[in-house]
């Protein structure tokens, strides 16, 4: 096993899926049972997605493997000099692992789908849409540059378009599913401006030579300030993906998409693709930067968790619970804590999928009902949904053994050293007050989904535990939710494979631009890039976190059965008292009526403005040019026929007078023509004798 | 009284006047082309005088003999086009050939 084998089986990887989608997409409907080749394709990816992390993983440990070529060479370029696209992928720890986890979930939600989706009169299109974004998706993780990324970026979010209005004979679901790319659009504006900064000034695409550059101190136009603005466009991009604040409004109403898409793309991968590009450009952003991209992830994690509190329908719980955690991750990495970011989004995205599909299991057995008023006591009904489900809300929550507890303190405790060492307290205060309503809401959806008495009991009774294929997903997503698979210790990461695979990548950005405890003055430790005081701070932080963190969420979870299990507070009452508070949360901070108050009304706007403008303006010069075109072929007309006719005819009729006079002469007869030659003599006679 | 140039020039001018007169106004295209011998005729007298009483040598003599052959190559080819003529037209009327006119 070589590296050469290795990229061969990426490349591979990535193709398995769109072939899959070319062959469903054309074919699906005559080929009986087409989308089991889909998902062997999937499963496929899936086996030699393992083999490629294993060898990587194990004998490659520390390298690099990079697949690289020219793609289109413009040549020399006037002041440019030489100009060309190198395109290839490029195989580190991160991206194997982002691979594997791609795959694993796709297969999973692949394999829920085939009941889930039984029925649907576009069948295979769904399972090639599946195929069509696990491809994309694969080419963001696998690339080595900005430009496939963005390439990627863009398939992923019309795979996504695709899939959210994929019933789009509803209404909502082709306005969802319009809203997500339109959205998805505004950020990715910031991105390509990001990406072209960088290009005009190192020329190339590639990661590895634009963060070389930077390491030698070659800063875009010479400023850190530059250097500070493409790390925040190119976050504009992770904001629209990763469904930040300002730009989350997406991702709540893309659950109109069938269930399973939202596990597999609002949920575990697509979303993940912002959080993965702040990772990958991690090491260039500066200080400015990354205080700007913790304040958009502890905002946008702060005010989602506030909805999910009070939202009825059990996705959009979920979905602005994803949008929590999202903001967890995107805040980790402004505060330096590259490790724990990217452990959550793995771990995030085992359970995170889980819920969903959880959820869609819930959703099958209710017969499409998914306001939660109207479930309850389905604990008996649907046990094996019950339990797994359970052990998902455990780990989200951050409670030990599970695998988001692992990386949820972490996380904590990261913003808990940033703030020690540079004061910002914010962070950690949003992360803690978080980490309890997490809990809560969580809870809340749990109790009133599965607990208590049913509250629907005609539903209730038509309830029933959904067919193995459903709920082998649910089950294998459940194990893998738990501490054993990323630190043999379910209290520190730091014991585990994980964080001896994942190294926070050392900053290249100049030391006046970077913080300071981003930059190691010893170069002691290859593992450790950090200053030692952030790496005894953060230890410090650890224990402090893991306690504080454990509080927050058994708080959380007493509130949310004292209010919803045992009823000694009642929820309604509470939303009474609280009136103006349960308002904003229950519309959603009214963010999308403020969108639609201002920039919705102003695109509107200034589009019925220049609507106004082509007819009456530029319409009103085209009538202009045709009138006065009109009106000067009229006059040029009347001068042709009357003036230029005229001097013609005249002409002619002017001939043809002298030409009646002159027939006169010409009568046919000898003698008269010798009578006129002789006087003619006689005239020249006359004339020459006086001469 | 003696004879000299002038009387000659004269002769001349009267015969050449009869000849004109006559092409100009005979209606027969036989007396039209009598006239033109007429003409002809003139223009030898005056040849013949000039060098009778210039000092020319033989050269009106000689140029009056060419034209006399002249004249008849012309009359020969001329009565021959009047013979077509009134094959033609039946009619050998001056006044009745118009065809030039078309």
């Amino acid at each position: 096993m070589n590296e050469n084998i290795l990229i061969q089986l990426s490349i591979l990887n990535i193709i398995l899926p769109l072939f899959g989608f070319v062959l469903l997409i054309f074919f699906g409907k005559r080929l009986p049972k087409s989308h089991l080749f889909e998902i062997s394709t999937i499963f496929v990816g899936l086996v030699s997605s393992s083999i490629v992390s294993f060898f990587k993983l194990n004998y490659f440990e520390d390298k690099l493997i990079v697949f690289d070529f020219r793609w289109i060479d413009f040549g020399n370029v006037p002041f440019f000099g030489n100009l060309g696209i190198n395109i290839g992928i490029q195989l580190d720890n991160v991206s194997v692992i982002m691979q594997l986890t791609v795959f694993i979930v796709s297969f999973v939600v692949h394999l829920f789908s085939i009941k889930y989706m039984e029925g649907d009169p576009r069948y295979s299109r769904y399972f090639a849409y599946l195929g069509l974004f696990t491809f994309s998706m694969l080419g963001i993780v696998l690339t080595h540059n900005f430009l496939m990324m963005y390439i990627f970026w863009e398939l992923v979010g019309l795979s996504s378009y695709l899939l959210i209005g994929f019933w789009f004979e509803k209404k909502s679901a082709s306005d969802a599913a319009k809203k997500a790319f339109i959205v998805n659009r505004i950020g990715d504006v910031g991105f390509f401006l990001g990406i072209l900064i960088l290009y005009a000034n190192y020329h190339t695409f590639t990661f590895s030579e634009i963060f070389g550059q930077i390491a030698q101190g070659n800063l875009p136009f010479n400023s850190g300030a530059w250097l500070t603005a493409a790390g925040i466009l190119i976050f504009c991009g992770a904001i629209g993906k990763s469904a930040q604040f300002p730009l989350h409004v997406w991702l709540p109403d893309a659950m109109e998409g069938p269930t399973p898409v939202s596990a597999l793309i609002h949920a575990a991968t697509m979303v993940a693709a912002g959080v993965y590009l702040v990772a990958r450009i991690f090491v260039m952003l500066t200080a400015d930067a990354m205080l700007v991209i913790a304040s958009i992830g502890a905002i946008t994690a702060f005010i989602s968790a506030t909805i999910a509190i009070t939202q009825t329908d059990i996705k959009r719980v979920l979905a602005y619970s994803t949008v929590s955690q999202l903001g967890y991750m995107i805040m980790s990495l402004g505060v330096g804590s590259y490790f724990f970011a990217f452990l959550h989004l793995i771990t995030h995205a085992f359970f995170k999928a889980g819920l969903f599909l959880g959820s869609g299991s819930v959703i099958h057995a209710m017969h499409h009902e998914q306001d939660i008023r109207f479930m309850g006591g389905l604990r008996k009904k649907l046990p094996i949904t019950y339990y797994t489900f359970l052990i998902y809300t455990l780990a989200i929550a951050g409670i030990p053994f599970t695998s988001g507890f692992l990386s949820k303190d972490g996380i904590l405790g990261g913003t808990l050293a940033f703030a020690k060492l540079t004061g910002y307290w914010f962070f950690p205060v949003v992360g803690f007050f978080v980490a309890m309503l997490t809990a809560f809401y969580m809870f809340r959806l749990v109790i009133l989904t599965f607990h208590g008495e049913a509250r629907d009991i005609h539903k209730f009774e038509h309830a029933h535990e959904s067919p193995a294929t459903m709920l082998i997903p649910l089950i294998s997503l459940a194990v893998l939710s738990v501490f054993i698979f990323f630190s043999p210790n379910p209290f520190n990461i730091e014991a585990g494979w994980f964080y001896k695979w994942i190294e926070t990548p050392k900053t290249i950005v100049p030391q006046e631009l970077a913080f300071s405890f981003m930059i190691n003055e010893s170069n002691t430790s290859h593992n450790i890039i950090h200053s030692e005081l952030y790496t005894e701070t953060l230890h410090h932080s650890h224990s402090t976190a893991m306690i504080l963190s454990l509080i927050m969420a058994g708080l959380g979870i007493l509130f949310a059965f004292v209010i919803y299990q045992w009823r000694l507070i009642s929820a309604d009452k509470l939303s009474i008292k609280l009136q103006p508070l349960y308002n904003f949360s229950y519309n959603k901070w009214y963010f999308d009526e403020l969108y639609s108050k201002t920039a919705v009304a102003f695109t509107l706007g200034l589009s019925n403005f220049l609507a106004w403008f082509d007819q009456k303006v530029i319409d009103g010069i085209v009538n202009g040019t045709a009138t006065i075109t009109r009106w000067t072929s009229f006059s040029s007309g009347k001068f042709d026929n009357r003036v230029v006719d005229g001097l013609v005819n005249w002409t002619a009729y002017v001939t043809g007078f002298f030409g009646m006079v002159f027939r006169k002469f010409q009568t046919g007869k000898v003698q008269t023509y010798l009578v006129m030659v002789l006087t003619g003599i006689i005239i020249l006679f006359f004339i020459f004798k006086s001469l | 009284m003696t004879v000299g140039l002038n009387h000659f020039l004269a002769l001349s001018a009267v015969l050449f006047s009869l000849g004109i007169y006559a092409v100009l106004t005979r209606k027969n295209a036989i007396q039209v082309l009598m006239g033109i011998e007429l003409i002809l005729n003139s223009a030898n007298i005056n040849f013949i005088a000039f060098a009778h009483y210039g000092n020319f040598g033989l050269t009106g003599q000689v140029i009056s003999l060419f034209v006399i052959i002249l004249a008849a190559a012309e009359a020969a080819i001329a009565l021959a086009i009047v013979l077509n003529i009134y094959k033609q037209y039946s009619t050998v009327n001056v006044d009745e050939i118009d065809g030039l006119k078309e």
